[in-house]
């Protein structure tokens, strides 16, 4: 059974007016079909090029330099601009983004902009004209309804400022499964709510691949989050994958220091403030070695000097470091 | 939407009034002889008396501005020294050709304008950017009566494509007059080649008189373009597969425009001085010709009672902007 | 200054702005110097009517003979002069009243406010030709008018910021420590005002040169034999289409001054303000 997402070897640079800033160093993850994968990383570390280099909205001086993005057996990066518009974004490919009221155009109304997407990306149904909008309506209420947005059927007719927060993103999760895709990425769609939605939402999402039948790439910087929701664990840093498994697995014995590190600061887990000392190597210029090592409490002489090679714990989850090569 | 309309009418009262008061003080207060500076400079001293006693200068300040305001209300503007006729009556008469200069002017200013400033914005950095943001500078330095002298030098008197002055060629007959619109009157009388006459006296005044404003939208549409462009929303519609041509056109531009619609009503501002001078050099029978020819001929009626309805106007201008301001985007309706 | 100069000298269209403003300003200021022929600023030469561009007169010269280019040098002087003295009473108006207005509040503030919504309510052109007009025709009265209706510009712009300064946190300090009302406006809150003052100037002064060639070509500003830009092009409008030149350079010096001051406005609006940010 082929994953329905693998990204091996993800390499993305981008020309600022200080130079080449390499983003992406080597990203590898795999999504399962009908599994949960939590995408972990600080802020920086290369979470928002990860998305669009797999949507194919990259800015115009970003280029990939290596790697493949393997989506149910096809490269994405072989695409072309309206192969992936036409026939990936939206019918196969949903999209949650992070900020729900920044998110929809502030000047149409909910409706509109929801029907857009399904007129150019809906399943065919053989319907034309005002009984294919019409169809569309009704599913979009339909959706709607199960999300819990309160009275769907007028919810169309209103402006994205007339929702709540939590109600906004209940609206953009019904529009990322309005085309019945496949595979959904979800851009941390809870960093902008406050906690008792987030864990609603959460829990939705949660009924939703289940009942859907999707596949789910959750992006987020919380573990906690990841802890409730997903099933699988990749682990970012500097633009690198630095530990990759299942949740459970790693949450109970995480191996890379840097995992180690983002753990024992969890405010579920430290009775103190602490953080981790340094700061992440800037994309301009990242050290020779393992990216991490500078900040690393287990480093050796070895780690500041070459790469450290892919391993496998005995979790189970594949780890960069040396300890486990 | 109607408590919104008479909300911005109310806000607007004071400095109509205002200016009710200064056009007041200016043909009353200021010259030393006020009935000799309203009956202008070539009346006999028989005119002036009876303008004396028909505006009722001899009595207080107090009275005679309420009595003007009076005169004002039921839109009688004195009479014109020039013309002897009632300035209201010169205006109405003008009025039309105004109009249609004007709107003709703002129609291409618009229409064309919103698209290029899109192009431009659109196309950021590359060569259309740079070609168009060279014209929007160029268009709002050039002087319109130089502008109008040099295309009335090409087009008129090099090439002979278009004429040179006026609203219609002195050779063809004037259709009669039905609603004081040149080309709907001809239209109404059944003269085609009237109409299109007319229409090709339309084009240099029109094209002249709509320049700097063309710059100034394009500048600003291409603003709005950018700032736009940078927000996650455009993100998002990328990445849920909108189709590009509608993305531009539909989604981005509604959100491109409030900058320039802003810009459109403060263009008014231009159109009415532009139209002044237009007007003058290519012998357009409209009011900014009206004004110029009072002033030449020192007409002080005439010109004080432009300035107020320049003034009413440009309100009444300002009003219809916010309008339109609250239906682009709803959430300005919402807090009034 | 120098980071000012400095964040100016990247952006390109403003630096053309700066040089051709710098450009016109050496014009005006060695003016006679400069023009081939200075004595054409009131000479004529009848024999030499007319004559299209050529070595000797890179312009042509006109009805009276007078060399074109000549004459545009000339005029230089003249649009300067008129814009500096315009927007300088300008200001010397309006940036008293915007302080007033702006930092005492009630009765003079609302009065104050109020004539200016009912000055800018007119375009300044209309309001100018009506007080021209009647205070009899001359460059004189022409400038004075345009002075009258320009000052609102820079009322509203002091009002706004020092209702805004006046109300921030070291103004309390300073009234705190007993500093008068007049030391902690003109020492304290102007300077703070100056920048988009500065900015509004600087585009004042090409659109003042706009105007004032309006006003020359309808015969309400300079009178002839004066070089002026305006006045050149409404002499040369009965000698068309023939002699093409006439109208054609007085009407590119306008063109390229206005556009000088108009770029460089921009980028010192660019610096000033970055928040409206213009999206270079």
């Amino acid at each position: 059974m082929i994953p329905v997402l693998s990204v091996r070897g993800l390499k993305v640079s981008i020309r600022t007016d200080e130079g080449k800033a390499e983003i992406l160093d080597d990203i590898g993850l795999t999504l399962e079909r009908g599994r949960i994968l939590g995408v972990v990383g600080e802020s920086g570390c290369g979470k928002s090029t990860l998305i669009r280099s797999i949507m194919g909205i990259l800015p115009r001086a970003a280029t990939v330099e290596a790697g493949e993005i393997w989506f149910e057996g096809e490269n994405l990066l072989a695409f072309s601009e309206a192969e992936l518009n036409d026939g990936v974004r939206s019918s196969r490919i949903g999209f949650i983004p992070q900020d729900p009221l920044l998110a929809l155009n502030p000047v149409f109304k909910v409706g509109t902009q929801m029907l857009e997407i399904m007129r150019w990306h809906a399943p065919p149904d053989g319907l034309r004209g005002a009984a294919r909008r019409r169809a569309h309506v009704d599913r979009l209420v339909g959706l709607l309804k199960r999300m819990q947005v309160p009275d769907p059927e007028t919810a169309l007719e209103r402006y994205p400022h007339q929702f709540s927060g939590g109600q906004r993103q209940r609206l953009l999760i019904a529009a990322a499964l309005a085309c019945a895709p496949g595979l959904v990425i979800a851009d941390e769609p809870t960093t902008a709510l406050d906690v008792t939605t987030q864990h609603q939402i959460l829990l939705l999402l949660r009924e939703l691949v289940a009942e859907f039948g999707i596949s789910l790439l959750f992006v987020t910087h919380d573990f906690g989050v990841v802890a409730e929701l997903c099933d699988d664990l990749c682990v970012i840093y500097a633009g690198q994958t630095v530990e990759a498994g299942q949740v459970r697995a790693i949450l109970d014995a995480p191996s890379h220091p840097y995992t180690r590190a983002l753990l024992a600061c969890h405010p579920d887990r430290a009775t103190t403030f602490i953080g981790i000392p340094g700061t992440v190597p800037s994309p301009l210029a990242r050290p020779p070695g393992c990216l991490f090592a500078p900040r690393c409490s287990e480093a050796r002489a070895l780690c500041r000097t070459g790469r450290p090679p892919q391993g496998r714990a005995g979790s189970g989850a594949e780890v960069r470091c040396v300890q486990f090569a | 939407m109607l408590r919104f309309v008479v909300r911005r009418c109310l806000l607007v009262l004071p400095s109509l009034l205002g200016l009710l008061v200064i056009t007041f003080l200016l043909i009353r207060v200021v010259p030393s002889d006020p009935a000799m500076a309203m009956a202008g400079d070539a009346a006999t001293p028989e005119q002036i008396e009876r303008l004396r006693q028909q505006y009722g200068l001899d009595r207080p300040i107090w009275e005679q501005f309420v009595s003007y305001a009076g005169k004002v209300a039921t839109l009688d503007l004195g009479e014109s020294a020039f013309s002897r006729r009632p300035v209201a009556v010169d205006i109405a008469q003008r009025l039309p050709a105004t109009l249609t200069l004007t709107f003709c002017a703002l129609a291409i200013s618009v229409f064309v304008g919103v698209p290029l400033g899109v192009v431009a914005g659109l196309s950021h950095n590359a060569w259309p950017d740079y070609l168009l943001r060279v014209f929007s500078v160029m268009g709002i330095a050039v002087a319109a009566f130089w502008f109008a002298i040099m295309l009335q030098l090409l087009f008129s008197m090099e090439l002979g494509w278009l004429p040179l002055r006026g609203e219609l060629s002195p050779t063809i007959q004037r259709p009669p007059r039905v609603t004081g619109f040149m080309v709907a009157d001809a239209l109404i009388a059944g003269r085609l080649d009237v109409a299109a006459d007319a229409l090709r006296h339309l084009v240099l005044p029109a094209v002249t008189l709509s320049l700097g404003g063309l710059a100034t939208i394009v500048r600003f549409t291409r603003a709005g373009v950018l700032d736009t462009m940078q927000q996650d929303f455009v993100f998002y519609e990328r990445a849920m597969g909108y189709r590009r041509w509608r993305l531009n056109w539909i989604y981005v531009l509604r959100n491109s425009v409030t900058a320039t619609v802003t810009q459109i009503g403060l263009l008014f501002g231009g159109l009415i001085a532009g139209g002044v001078v237009v007007e003058a050099i290519f012998d357009w029978p409209g009011i900014g010709s009206y004004t110029v020819q009072a002033i030449l001929t020192g007409d002080r009626q005439v010109m004080l009672a432009v300035t107020l309805l320049i003034g009413v106007v440009y309100a009444a201008v300002n009003i219809l902007t916010d309008l339109v301001h609250g239906v682009l985007d709803p959430r300005l309706m919402e807090r009034g | 200054m120098s980071p000012i100069l400095r964040k100016l000298s990247r952006d390109l269209p403003a630096m053309l702005g700066l040089a051709i403003v710098l450009f016109v300003l050496v014009i005006a200021i060695f003016g006679p110097m400069l023009a081939p022929y200075p004595e054409d600023a009131a000479a004529s030469h009848l024999t030499r009517r007319l004559r299209p561009p050529s070595a000797a007169f890179p312009f042509g010269t006109d009805n009276l003979g007078r060399d074109i280019f000549s004459r545009v040098i000339l005029g230089a002087r003249g649009a300067l002069s008129i814009a500096l003295t315009v927007v300088s009473t300008a200001m010397l108006i309006g940036v008293p009243l915007g302080l007033i207005a702006g930092y005492r509040g009630g009765w003079l503030s609302e009065g104050i406010m109020r004539v200016t919504d009912v000055v800018l309510a007119i375009p300044q052109l209309i309001l100018a030709l009506a007080l021209a007009q009647l205070m009899s025709p001359s460059l004189e009265s022409a400038m004075l008018a345009l002075s009258l209706t320009y000052w609102p510009y820079f009322t509203r712009i002091v009002y706004a910021e020092t209702r805004r300064l006046s109300s921030s946190l070291f103004v309390d300090a300073l009234r705190g420590i007993g500093a008068g009302s007049g030391r902690i406006v003109f020492l304290h809150i102007l300077p703070n005002a100056l920048s988009p003052v500065i900015v509004r100037a600087t585009i004042g002064l090409g659109f003042t040169i706009l105007v004032a060639a309006v006003l020359g070509f309808l015969g309400m500003g300079a009178t002839p034999p004066a070089p002026d830009w305006g006045l050149a092009i409404a002499e040369s409008r009965t000698y068309l289409p023939r002699a093409w030149w006439y109208a054609t350079f007085p009407g590119l010096a306008i063109l390229i001054t206005v556009m000088g001051f108009n770029l460089l406005g921009d980028g010192l609006r660019d610096i000033v303000d970055p928040r409206i940010r213009r999206s270079r």
